[in-house]
């Protein structure tokens, strides 16, 4: 008997999970169109998306820059390593461009948005919700919707592509200072190598578009986290945990979904 | 913080991302004959195209002239069709020849033209009739070992 009790507890505790998943995903969606349809204010009074601008994107200019070179340097020393026992290390170029333009470069800058700056736009919205800044301005007939959140999903909804093509270059140039400054790849293959298999369109806007609707992910995930979160210090710092955790794997499926479409899309 | 520092940094930032872009489109992808600029499309059909692919180079003389934009079997004539877009500013006499060719011992595949003599050129929409197919490796050696068992069996 109680084994029969503990087994349907079970399927009850999986199907309350699904539930709540699926309401929650939904409350997210349903959230998100909430924010576009007040983003007009935020579009109007650009000067509110401009802070949101600097303390997402200009603040996150040097982990993503420094990142972005590291990962390509190392990119650059293990690609090496493999590709000169065939002989063929002029290819370096190619490996790290494609690699970072292609994947590497949205992906991890996207990680690297969230935990930087996905965290504090929940941290901020949850904290103005706690001390009731929020009901303040309501109270005052001001939507806390259009004034504090459209400008911070825009704010990071812009950033992120930039970031990721920063991260992306900086990479190259990282691989380009360890493969031919540091390991004596040819310069003149590691370019010219690595111009005929870019291809702006399916490779260099595919990234764009990647990093785009990973933008708009985290910006959902951080501001609909940080406006449901409970008005508590412990409601604030678990809403937190759940952006970072949440955008992250987001991010991650977003990415296979996209990657599907467009090899099957554009095919190679 | 006053506005006009943050607009600066703002700005810093924004610049720094279109530069990012820039590098990434001009420097690293390169805008190549078949992906952007005037270019005129050619077919060829090859009995056997090895490993070719679409946006694999079109080359003459070992200059990239324009890409393979699409790879397709004919089912009528049991034959590989394959369409290239050459830079316009690359024009060829009607009786060139195309070639499959590999780069290299373990490269990729590229479609090499070889110009012939014809005064008439080349237009959009044209087929190359003379066409030499890929080798492919198995045959080459399946090929080897009949002549060597040839050679044995009469000495």
């Amino acid at each position: 008997m109680a084994e029969q009790n503990s087994g349907a507890g079970l399927v009850v505790g999986i199907g309350g999970w699904t539930v709540a998943a699926v309401r929650r995903t939904g409350a997210a969606t349903i959230f998100m169109l909430r924010v576009l349809a007040a983003s007009g204010v935020s579009l109007r009074r650009v000067r509110l998306t401009l802070r949101e601008i600097y303390f997402a994107g200009t603040l996150s200019l040097v982990i993503i820059m420094v990142s972005g070179l590291f990962v390509g340097m190392v990119l650059g020393m293990q690609g090496y390593e493999t590709l000169q026992t065939y002989g063929s290390e002029e290819k370096l170029g190619v490996l790290v461009a494609l690699s970072l333009v292609r994947e590497l470069g949205p992906v991890v800058a996207a990680l690297l948005f969230a935990s930087r700056a996905g965290s504090a736009i929940t941290a901020e919205i949850g904290l103005m919700k706690a001390t009731d800044q929020l009901a303040a301005m309501e109270m005052m007939a001001v939507d806390p919707v259009a004034r504090v959140v459209a400008p911070r999903f825009w704010g990071a909804v812009l950033s992120m592509p930039l970031l990721a093509a920063l991260f992306s270059s900086l990479g190259i140039l990282g691989a380009y200072l360890v493969g031919v400054s540091l390991l004596g790849v040819d310069e003149g293959a590691f370019w010219s190598q690595m111009q005929a298999a870019v291809d702006v369109r399916q490779d260099v806007l595919n990234g764009v578009v990647k990093s785009i609707v990973f933008g708009i992910g985290i910006a959902t995930v951080a501001t609909f986290e940080g406006f449901d979160a409970p008005p508590t210090a412990e409601g604030v710092s678990r809403a937190t945990t759940r952006t970072v955790v949440h955008s992250s794997l987001l991010i991650l499926a977003l990415d296979l979904v996209l990657t599907g479409f467009m090899l099957q899309i554009w095919g190679h | 913080m006053n506005k006009r520092a943050l607009e600066f940094w703002v700005g810093v930032f924004v610049l720094c991302g279109f530069a990012a872009l820039l590098f990434l489109a001009l420097k690293v992808g390169d805008l190549n004959p078949g992906g952007a600029g005037e270019s005129y499309r050619v077919s060829a059909r090859f009995s056997n195209i090895g490993s070719l692919k679409a946006r694999a180079p079109v080359r003459a003389a070992g200059v990239t002239v324009g890409r393979v934009v699409d790879v397709d079997f004919d089912p009528v004539r049991y034959q590989a069709t394959v369409s290239m877009a050459i830079a316009a500013q690359y024009r060829f006499p009607t009786d060139t020849s195309a070639s499959i060719l590999t780069s290299g011992v373990l490269g990729e595949n590229y479609v090499g033209l070889d110009a012939g003599g014809e005064d008439s050129l080349l237009a959009d929409g044209d087929t190359l009739t003379i066409t030499q197919s890929a080798i492919v490796l198995e045959h080459v050696i399946g090929q080897f070992f009949y002549d060597k068992a040839q050679e044995g069996a009469n000495p």
